[in-house]
């Protein structure tokens, strides 16, 4: 605790409904008073509270774990909850996402962008043919498998890694970070049966692995700090290895 | 429905309704849960005026929210062998529960803290009170390795290094046990088509006290469940839909007629201040520990902000994405969320699970092995009626007994329990050779209750059969 005065905050806000376009994107700037432990969280939730009701932005577990709170912080990807005021200087700018569709203000709709990905690159368990039966006990997973899988599983999904993405920005079905690391993911898991041969088809190209351009900011940004660089690279090699092979193979290539 | 993007008002026909909209931990100012857990579904189901809540007072509170914000900080940290320090740094669990010390169930804890804070050993904060989580003997190692979205939630929120720091908490509202009554299927009894799954029902799974990590399974094995269900209520034709239009025309009028109210009805209350006011009274009244008296004054307290709820004015006049409009209606449903709490935990003069009365502090299975039901009659009641549905222990497999809370354990015992103690016992000496799905078939049969297709011999870990 210390009692020196509060600092005198400026957040200098994003400000555009695309459902009411004749207000032009602007931007609004608000003054906050310091507290203690203060997040973005809290001066943004002060400022709709005190200031201005209609500001729109969203958060859901505030704890960092949700990743609905992605915004640009001072041109930024980052998760504003768990961004603590104190360590950012006293004029803040907040955007919102860029890559994503905006709902309003910082709200950007990283729901719509996800589940696309999602769908196109099956980011679930392919079981062998005849699916799971639920009566038989599960295979057991050795520790370390699990803990690599969990290790990649953090993935939170709030999208600061495509919003700070060259390629993403160009081009519009890129899967971004999220998804290379979705795949490899599921690359390590054993209950996963689909093969390289797979995996290919969903990422040997320019949308997939072979869009990334290397300039790593989804790693620099990314509030789980997953090792997207070394991912992306092992994906880049092990799908230029599998674009190589002749082409009929089929089967269980992990 | 209200679109939060548009503003647009719809009604959805459907032969099955699902409800999965969680918990309420918003409920108290507390709470590890997220933002949107203020149990808006479960109140929507509630006002069908036929739908039924049950246990709502029932509410868990885990001993290790960060403090102020509540943030959760994972009971891992004790199981690791994390402990709990008071203002001098001395470590109080083993004084009150000399076996289970630091590691007692997430009720006892909670109240344990509580009452060594009000003993004087609190830790004083410009927020108020709170103790210490000791992990710093753990080791960096271990923590950055087995403990890491603690150490990610020290730094990120209180920029302390918890391998060195104490990390400050306080409990915090966790978990919902209560919910929409169903029964087995999913299906709420008073309303035929309406089905809830996880955290938003009271599918009987954690009776007063939910146990760490049952309620992930929960929503798994109920996905399973009450999927199949769903699916095969829809398939029946008897229950297809012949629905008026005139029905739905009313009830989208009404609900349409209800934003305008809050948009230009001149309301001058502020759902927020409601709100805050119903989080203070929640958690002073209604939180760890409960008496008749603060039972009460928060039963009257919350009716007169229920009734002021109905006078909420808003500034931002737009139909349209609203934040402040959505604040407002869901105020005025949390309120009556609240008042279903709050009048349970009155009328249950014993102490079962997280529900603690001082002024009754023993389990009273004679008179409470039932289950509250509170309905909400009539849109204009400023209370919910409650009703209450007895347990049949005879038909138990494992009748109630102690629950392992040390010798502060001696519930009043329901007359049934002995003897069906002794049945159930003597059923298994008879048994003894047979299978357990024998074993199970005579105990509390369940099969006919599954959908066909789960209806199957799961095998177990240890081979048995
Ligand atoms: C911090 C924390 C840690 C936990 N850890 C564990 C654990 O380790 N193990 C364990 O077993 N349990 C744990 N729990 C409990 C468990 O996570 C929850 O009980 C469980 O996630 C509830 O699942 P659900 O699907 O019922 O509801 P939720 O996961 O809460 O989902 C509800 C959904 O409904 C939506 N919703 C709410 N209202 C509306 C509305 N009006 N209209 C439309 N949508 C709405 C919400 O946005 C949300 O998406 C934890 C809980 C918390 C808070």
């Amino acid at each position: 605790m210390n009692d020196v005065a509060p600092r005198r905050l400026t957040l200098t806000v994003f400000r555009y409904d695309p459902r009411a376009p004749e207000r032009t994107p602007r931007m609004q700037s608000y003054e906050v008073e310091e507290a203690d432990g203060m997040t973005l969280y809290i001066a943004l939730n002060e400022i709709r509270e005190r200031l201005d009701p209609s500001l729109q932005f969203d958060f859901v577990c505030r704890a960092g774990v949700c990743g609905s709170c992605a915004m640009l912080i001072n041109g930024r990807p980052g998760l504003a909850c768990s961004t603590l005021t104190k360590a950012l200087g006293p004029e803040i700018t907040l955007a919102p996402l860029p890559a994503f569709e905006l709902i309003a203000d910082l709200s950007v709709d990283t729901g719509k962008w996800m589940r696309a990905m999602s769908e196109r690159l099956e980011t679930w368990i392919h079981a062998r043919e005849g699916g799971i039966d639920f009566a038989r006990i599960e295979e057991r997973m050795e520790p370390a498998v699990a803990e690599a899988i969990y290790e990649l599983d953090r993935c939170i999904e709030c999208g600061c890694c495509v919003a700070a993405c060259g390629t993403a920005l160009m081009r519009e079905d890129f899967v971004g970070a999220v998804g290379l690391n979705k795949i490899a993911r599921f690359r390590l898991d054993p209950r996963d049966h689909r093969s390289g041969n797979d995996y290919f088809d969903l990422i040997g190209d320019d949308d997939g692995v072979f869009g990334c351009m290397s300039l790593l900011g989804c790693h620099d940004v990314c509030p789980k700090n997953l090792p997207l660089q070394t991912q992306i690279a092992f994906m880049r090699r092990l799908m230029a290895a599998e674009g190589l092979k002749p082409s009929l193979k089929q089967g269980d290539g992990k | 429905m209200r679109d939060l993007v548009s503003g647009a008002l719809s009604a959805c026909i459907a032969k099955a309704t699902v409800i999965a909209t969680g918990g309420a931990g918003r409920l108290y100012r507390a709470t590890t849960n997220a933002v949107i857990c203020e149990g808006i579904g479960t109140v929507i189901a509630l006002e069908t005026g036929l739908a039924a809540l049950s246990n709502m007072e029932a509410v868990q509170f885990h001993p290790t929210g960060l403090f102020p914000s509540g943030i959760l900080i994972t009971e891992g940290c004790r199981g690791d062998g994390g402990l709990l320090r008071d203002v001098d740094g001395h470590r109080f669990m083993p004084d009150y529960e000399p076996e289970k010390k630091d590691l007692a169930a997430r009720d006892v804890v909670s109240r344990r803290m509580l009452e060594h804070i009000r003993k004087g050993n609190g830790v004083k904060s410009r927020f108020g009170e709170h103790l210490w989580l000791d992990i710093t003997l753990l080791g960096r190692e271990h923590i950055e390795k087995n403990l890491r979205e603690v150490q990610e939630i020290c730094r990120n929120f209180l920029d302390i290094d918890p391998s060195k720091d104490l990390i400050p908490v306080y409990p915090a509202a966790h978990y919902t046990m209560g919910g929409v009554r169903t029964n087995p299927t999913g299906e709420s009894p008073g309303l035929a088509g309406l089905f809830v799954g996880g955290e938003a029902a009271c599918w009987d799974i954690h009776g007063f006290n939910r146990l760490g990590g049952n309620s992930v399974a929960e929503t798994i094995v109920a996905g399973m469940i009450v999927g199949e269900s769903i699916a095969a209520f829809c398939d029946r034709p008897q229950n297809d839909l012949t629905v008026s239009m005139g029905i739905i025309r009313d009830f989208l009028a009404r609900e349409d007629a209800k934003i305008s109210a809050l948009l230009t009805g001149g309301g001058d209350e502020d759902a927020n201040l409601l709100r805050i006011r119903m989080q203070e009274i929640m958690t002073e009244k209604v939180g760890i520990f409960r008496t008749a008296d603060k039972l009460a004054t928060a039963v009257d307290e919350l009716q007169a902000l229920l009734a002021k709820s109905r006078n909420i004015g808003v500034r931002n006049k737009s139909r349209g994405a609203n934040p402040e409009l959505v604040a407002a209606y869901r105020t005025q449903k949390m309120i009556k969320l609240a008042l279903c709490v709050a009048c349970g935990a009155l009328a249950r003069t014993e102490s079962r699970g997280a529900h603690y009365r001082d002024d009754f502090p023993r389990r009273d299975d004679a008179q409470w092995l039932r289950r509250t039901l509170a309905i909400w009659k009539n849109e204009s009641d400023t209370l919910p009626t409650l009703n209450y549905e007895p347990l049949d222990v005879m038909r138990m497999e494992l009748p109630p007994g102690s629950r392992g809370y040390g010798t502060k354990d001696d519930h009043i015992v329901h007359s049934d329990a002995p003897r069906r103690a002794a049945e159930v016992e003597a059923t298994r000496k008879r048994l003894v050779d047979a299978d357990r799905f024998a074993v199970q078939a005579a105990l509390m049969p369940y099969d006919h209750l599954l959908p066909p297709d789960l209806r199957v011999r799961n095998e177990r870990i240890d081979g048995s059969n």
